[in-house]
């Protein structure tokens, strides 16, 4: 476990087209693995050239996302992240 | 017969569906409008156009099932499956285009399950068109929070020690659920185990049915 690479998704709520989930903002999860580089949805919307980014599949524990209401706190949701939307993060404490 | 009473009823006890006569939306009459544009300027044809259609409903759980079987039965397809799932499936000439592919694998103490909460992203190459559960405001928002109750509305229910893995499908990837290979079937072809594999376990909220069922 001590080799995960921890990251949050930043809490902000930008305007416009994003494909972050709200549920998953201001959360921290690890890298389960990188892929891409991928362009950038938000630009992409809009008819812009989308800037190559790396996007990341984050584990989050249930219990990290919902907190004591998770339904298995070891359960997991896989989601990916554009790298513009994370931050390095220390391991989150249990709930 | 339960329906007796109920004049509103078809004789297979099932609701009229109510008829299509209310007037054009907005969005569909800027379809149609798009379209006929498209075709009066030789962009496409009528013809181009059904044939996309018939291609897009040609597209079959058949496909998935056919990838879940090999997987099974094929250790290297496996092991490619897992590593490069666009390739491996694409060399099986099920090509997913632009969209990347990832193959997640149940085994005994994981259970996967996808949901895209942002729209319905979905292996349509490999499962053909959603079905509209998959699209539903329920299932998006509950999969991710309550994933075991989803299972259990489904009919499945694991044991408390097996780790449920809800893949959240947010951007360029898709995904497709390999179950878990049914006991008993150990000599079994890989075309005879195709017909075990449902829609449902390459979604993740079935499990591949047993030989006997």
């Amino acid at each position: 476990m001590t080799d995960r690479t921890y990251m949050r998704v930043r809490h902000d709520m930008p305007p416009g087209h994003v494909r972050t989930p709200a549920y998953l903002r201001g959360k921290i999860g690890w890298v389960e693995r990188t892929l891409g580089p991928f362009p950038n949805p938000e630009q992409l919307a809009y008819r812009h050239a989308g800037q190559p980014l790396p996007l990341m599949r984050l584990r989050f524990t249930m219990a990290e996302v919902w907190g004591n209401a998770a339904d298995g706190h070891q359960d997991t949701i896989d989601a990916e992240i554009y790298s513009h939307w994370l931050e390095p993060a220390d391991a989150p404490h249990a709930p | 017969m339960p329906h007796d009473h109920h004049d509103h009823l078809s004789p297979s006890g099932h609701p009229y569906r109510p008829d299509d006569d209310h007037p054009l939306t907005y969005w569909q009459q800027m379809e149609i409008a798009v379209r006929e544009l498209l075709i009066e300027k030789g962009v496409t044809t009528a013809q181009d156009i059904n044939a996309q259609i018939d291609a897009m409903d040609a597209r079959t759980p058949a496909n998935g099932a056919a990838v879940v079987a090999r997987a099974w039965t094929d250790p290297a397809f496996r092991t490619a499956l897992l590593e490069d799932a666009s390739t491996a499936t694409r060399e099986m000439g099920f090509d997913i285009g632009p969209m990347r592919l990832i193959a997640l694998e149940n085994t005994a103490d994981v259970h996967n399950i996808v949901v895209c909460t942002l729209c319905s992203c979905y292996p349509r190459n490999l499962l053909g068109l959603p079905p509209d559960w998959y699209k539903s405001r329920a299932y998006r928002s509950r999969t991710v929070k309550e994933p075991r109750k989803i299972l259990a509305e489904f009919g499945v229910t694991l044991p408390e020690n097996t780790t449920v893995r809800v893949h959240d499908s947010t951007a360029d990837m898709r995904y497709i659920v390999i179950p878990h290979r049914p006991a008993g079937t150990d000599d079994w072809t890989a075309d005879a185990l195709g017909a075990l594999v449902t829609r449902d376990s390459m979604i993740g909220t079935g499990l591949a049915k047993l030989p006997s069922a």
